[in-house]
């Protein structure tokens, strides 16, 4: 199994931390699973322009290629103005429509205050609805005061973490097993 | 319909259409080089001639995994290769390409096939080739709508005085050589949405329609919305002829054709466009309805029947050749739709 995490903006701290979380908890509980981060702080990635993802190179290349190969996506996503980052949804814009069939995708949200807390429910979830993600439909949020000096220090909030990869991980084994049985069926 | 070669007393056109994919048989694993790709179109459009099918072509494609490049010199070697059946493009990318150019080429076509030559002109489906050729991606739209207009021009008039925004005018200009009767049939090529079928509408121009799956009906629609707008701007939609184009695989049973497409369809999908095809929406494909045309000869039939019910399309052009099918395989295709296929086809369609 092969997952990607995406941590969706170019500054700010808390969204890595979280993912470092993910990329922690994957490797002392998940040996079997194929992990990357993709940081959009680390890559240069030009807007999108409309083409296919294929005909993209250098890093937009690399970050959509590698996207569309994972079996499920960990997004971590900061709020900005009341939504997702723009770098994160020019990461939506530069894949097909139904980029995410037969993907499952969980969230982390990191916010500065709780009033965020439905940002992702009405502006992340319709993204990943209309790009036919398998939706892990908890997700977690996580605040300003969970946060201390790049570690996070609230306990609940670790183990929500714990409880979405968990998910995730478990989800992506059940679609893929449902959709293999039922492939099975098929005389071709 | 005479202005297009159509003849419709001889019931649906049946063609065959190639975008000289070069991939991977991923039954075998194997690829065949491209020399012996571009001979084994050559090869496949005499075998359709032999067949009596009535339409060849081959489409420009300018990314990794073709071979047509200059599809254009391919249809050359066609045309010589040939000798009743007619042919054309599928399709020129008119927005990087001088019309003129084009015009000149095809004319020669038309002329070393005894005039048998068409012309789908497209908008190309990749963007890559406009970096190649030299173009800005930007003038997507702009490109085309001002060539396409040209292009047309030069076909209805052999002194052309013109100037757009995107090539040099031509002042007196003549464009030669001309057909050996005087045009071509141009069509323009449609993806399957009713917005760009419309635009094929306002200007009164045959369209070939790209139908690669989902249900036969959909795309009623978008043939109906054409044929509403060319009718509303002052043309005549039964002298129009409308083309559809996709999916094809014949095989004794319809399981053992579905067993046998499905790989090419969905690795040649993977490669070329990104995203394979899913089982699921396979799997619907044997339906009726569906406008894939996969199975056994007689589901065909009924198939391409229903489509025409639907539709009244003047020419269904097939694909059938996508994915590294290898050439026996496309060898027993072309024989079930001369032995099978074209005389129950031809049977009910011609119009009295």
């Amino acid at each position: 199994m092969k997952i990607v995490g995406i941590s969706g903006s170019i500054v700010g701290s808390k969204t890595r931390t979280a993912m470092n979380y993910i990329s922690e908890e994957i490797s002392a509980k998940y040996p079997e699973v194929e992990f990357s981060i993709i940081d959009l702080a680390e890559y240069n990635l030009q807007f999108s322009d409309g083409r296919n993802y294929l005909e993209y190179d250098g890093d937009t290349g690399f970050v959509t290629k590698e996207v569309m190969e994972a079996d499920a996506i960990v997004i971590g996503t900061p709020v900005f103005q009341a939504s997702i980052p723009g770098t994160l949804k020019n990461v939506f814009d530069l894949l097909p429509v139904q980029a995410f069939r037969d993907k499952v995708v969980g969230m982390i949200v990191t916010a500065g205050s709780a009033k965020h807390y439905l940002v992702a429910e009405q502006q992340l979830k319709p993204i990943l609805s209309y790009m036919k993600a398998q939706i892990v439909q908890t997700y977690v949020f996580i605040e300003e005061k969970d946060f201390h000096r790049k570690e996070i220090v609230n306990d609940d909030v670790i183990f929500r973490l714990e409880r979405l990869l968990e998910d995730t991980v478990v989800l992506t084994e059940t679609y893929q097993s449902i959709r293999q049985a039922k492939e099975d069926e098929y005389d071709f | 319909m005479e202005k297009y070669r159509i003849d419709q007393s001889k019931g649906l056109e049946f063609g065959i259409y190639t975008l000289a994919d070069h991939l991977t048989n991923p039954h075998t694993g194997e690829r065949i080089s491209a020399q012996q790709r571009v001979q084994e179109i050559i090869e496949l459009a005499k075998l359709a001639d032999e067949a009596g099918i009535d339409f060849f072509s081959v489409g420009e494609s300018h990314q990794e995994y073709f071979v047509a490049q200059a599809h254009s010199v391919i249809l050359s070697a066609i045309a010589q290769a040939t000798k009743k059946i007619k042919i054309g493009s599928s399709s020129t990318i008119i927005s990087t390409s001088d019309p003129v150019r084009v015009y000149e080429d095809f004319a020669t076509i038309d002329l070393i096939s005894d005039g048998r030559a068409e012309i789908i002109a497209g908008r190309a489906s990749r963007i890559g080739l406009y970096e190649l050729l030299g173009y800005n991606v930007r003038d997507y739209e702009g490109l085309f709508e001002e060539k396409f207009d040209l292009l047309l021009k030069i076909n209805e008039e052999e002194i052309v005085n013109w100037s757009g925004q995107y090539r040099p005018a031509l002042r007196n200009a003549k464009v030669l050589p001309r057909p050996k009767n005087g045009s071509l049939p141009i069509w323009r090529a449609v993806g399957g949405t009713p917005a760009s079928a419309m635009k094929a509408g306002y200007a009164g121009v045959p369209m070939a329609l790209a139908a690669l799956g989902g249900p036969a009906s959909i795309f009623k629609r978008t043939i109906d919305a054409y044929r509403e707008v060319a009718e509303s701007n002052g043309f005549d939609p039964a002298k129009l002829p409308v083309a559809t184009t996709g999916f094809f695989f014949a095989a004794e049973t319809t399981q053992e054709a579905m067993r046998e497409m499905y790989p090419y369809i969905n690795e040649g999908m993977k490669l070329t466009n990104g995203n394979g095809f899913p089982k699921q929406a396979f799997a619907q494909a044997s339906d009726k309805r569906n406008v894939i045309n996969v199975g056994s000869p007689q589901e065909i039939i009924e198939k391409i029947l229903y489509q025409h019910e639907l539709f009244d399309h003047q020419r269904y052009m097939a694909q059938m050749d996508f994915g590294g099918v290898p050439f026996d395989k496309l060898a027993k295709n072309i024989e079930i739709i001369a032995t099978d296929i074209l005389p129950a086809i031809r049977k009910y369609t011609a119009k009295k």
